[in-house]
């Protein structure tokens, strides 16, 4: 049986009206609870892992000796061209990574000066929104975790992050050049990753749980010390919190809200 | 019974026919190849105790392995028997030196050993022979697991 037009403007009408009333009761009896999925655990029920770089004191010799730390340490590749390459933590150009702040008169230290960048471990990660399969989710003490076996290589997450933080394995990482991998892998307590995956930095979960720092701040502690600094940001008297209340920090694109836990005193 | 048209060529055909399609089975009777038994090492000998009771290993190591690879990168339980994050917690703040050296950490606590939990780096701390405690047994039943295509085997001298 057909509907005429009247019937079906009635039911269409009905329907909107009913929909709108159902958003509308649950904003008023349970105000905040839709929007409340995307928050994450408050500072008071536990650690946030953070990082603070002192871009004072860090040069390229110290940057260059944590990205080769952290990468021998998670057995990441060099595959040898920027298009496939990965990267867990890496030197990027102040323009490249505060586009918006650079200008032509900048002090021509920050202009030419190279960043250490890795993923931020967002407090609000778009990455983990995207994610069908949950392989990447925010822990609750703020590390923005990895599950290598449920990553199905679908690169929402990469997508998603306004950061450029993570890498896909284009190929097997164990079929890398040899010539720019002798001995890979170089950590036999690591695993690899697979062709087909996303990785990025993990804030060290891996060693954090061990009680020890993560690599590149033990990297650069062997050179200079306070240079990288990470610690809990929920202890008011840990070294992030310190280091962020004397001085002046700025983050990676504060604007979209993702909230970065990697901090540049500059 | 009606009369069958070229009986005999038939039904000799059919037996010729089937005997073929059989003579694999004739061909290899008794010969079925025996299920290979691990290799235990030295090692793991010596060490007289798995994480979990020999004939549970033997029936269910892949889910114990699957259960591990979700609570350690999940659930960040990293060690047998931790319930929850207190036993670490407290273990850490007894300063017991239970994490020195990457390979094999284990805390003595008495009558029950405490494991990391990792394939890498405890299971294959023992049992180094992976050609002979793991694979032969998964040629055997055809299976080609893919932990390997990450978790990094060790290299084996002998």
């Amino acid at each position: 049986m057909g509907m005429d037009r009247r019937n079906f403007l009635k039911v269409a009408g009905l329907s909107t009206l009913l929909a709108a009333g159902g958003k509308a009761a649950v904003d008023i009896l349970a105000p905040g609870d839709l929007e409340a999925s995307m928050k994450s655990v408050p500072l008071s029920e536990g650690k946030r892992w953070a990082m603070v770089i002192d871009m004072r004191h860090l040069n390229e010799e110290i940057m260059d000796a944590c990205t080769a730390a952290c990468h021998r340490e998670h057995n990441v590749p060099d595959v040898g061209n920027t298009k496939n390459e990965i990267k867990w933590i890496w030197k990027e150009k102040y323009e490249h990574i505060f586009p918006g702040q650079q200008h032509e008169y900048a002090s021509e230290k920050y202009k030419d000066q190279f960043f250490l960048i890795t993923c931020n471990h967002c407090t609000n990660p778009p990455c983990c929104r995207v994610c069908p399969t949950r392989a990447t989710w925010q822990r609750s003490d703020g590390v923005v975790m990895m599950d290598m076996h449920r990553c199905i290589g679908c690169r929402f997450c990469m997508a998603a992050c306004p950061f450029g933080a993570r890498s896909f394995n284009y190929g097997d990482p164990r079929k890398a050049p040899e010539d720019l991998n002798p001995d890979f892998p170089p950590n036999p307590d690591y695993p690899t990753r697979s062709k087909g995956v996303v990785e990025k930095c993990t804030f060290c979960a891996e060693r954090i749980a061990k009680g020890m720092m993560p690599a590149c701040v033990e990297a650069a502690d062997t050179i200079k010390e306070d240079v990288l600094i990470f610690g809990d940001l929920s202890n008011p008297d840990s070294r992030v919190r310190k280091a962020l209340r004397a001085n002046y920090s700025i983050r990676r694109k504060p604007e979209l809200g993702t909230e970065p836990n990697v901090f540049y005193i500059v | 019974m009606r009369k069958m048209y070229d009986g005999g060529k038939i039904i000799a055909g059919l037996i010729i026919g089937v005997g073929l399609l059989m003579s694999p089975f004739f061909f290899n009777l008794g010969k079925a190849a025996k299920a290979p038994t691990p290799e235990l090492t030295e090692k793991a000998r010596e060490a007289g105790q798995c994480v979990a009771p020999k004939p549970y290993m033997q029936t269910w190591h892949m889910q114990l392995l699957d259960e591990w690879r979700h609570t350690v990168v999940r659930e960040e339980l990293r060690y047998t028997g931790e319930e929850s994050g207190d036993l670490l917690t407290r273990l850490l703040s007894d300063k017991r030196a239970i994490l020195s050296g990457n390979t094999g950490d284990f805390y003595d606590g008495g009558a029950e050993k405490i494991y990391y939990k990792s394939l890498q780096t405890t299971c294959l701390d023992c049992h180094d022979n992976k050609s002979k405690f793991c694979d032969q047994c998964h040629e055997y039943v055809g299976l080609t697991p893919y932990c390997w295509d990450c978790h990094i085997e060790p290299k084996e001298t002998m």
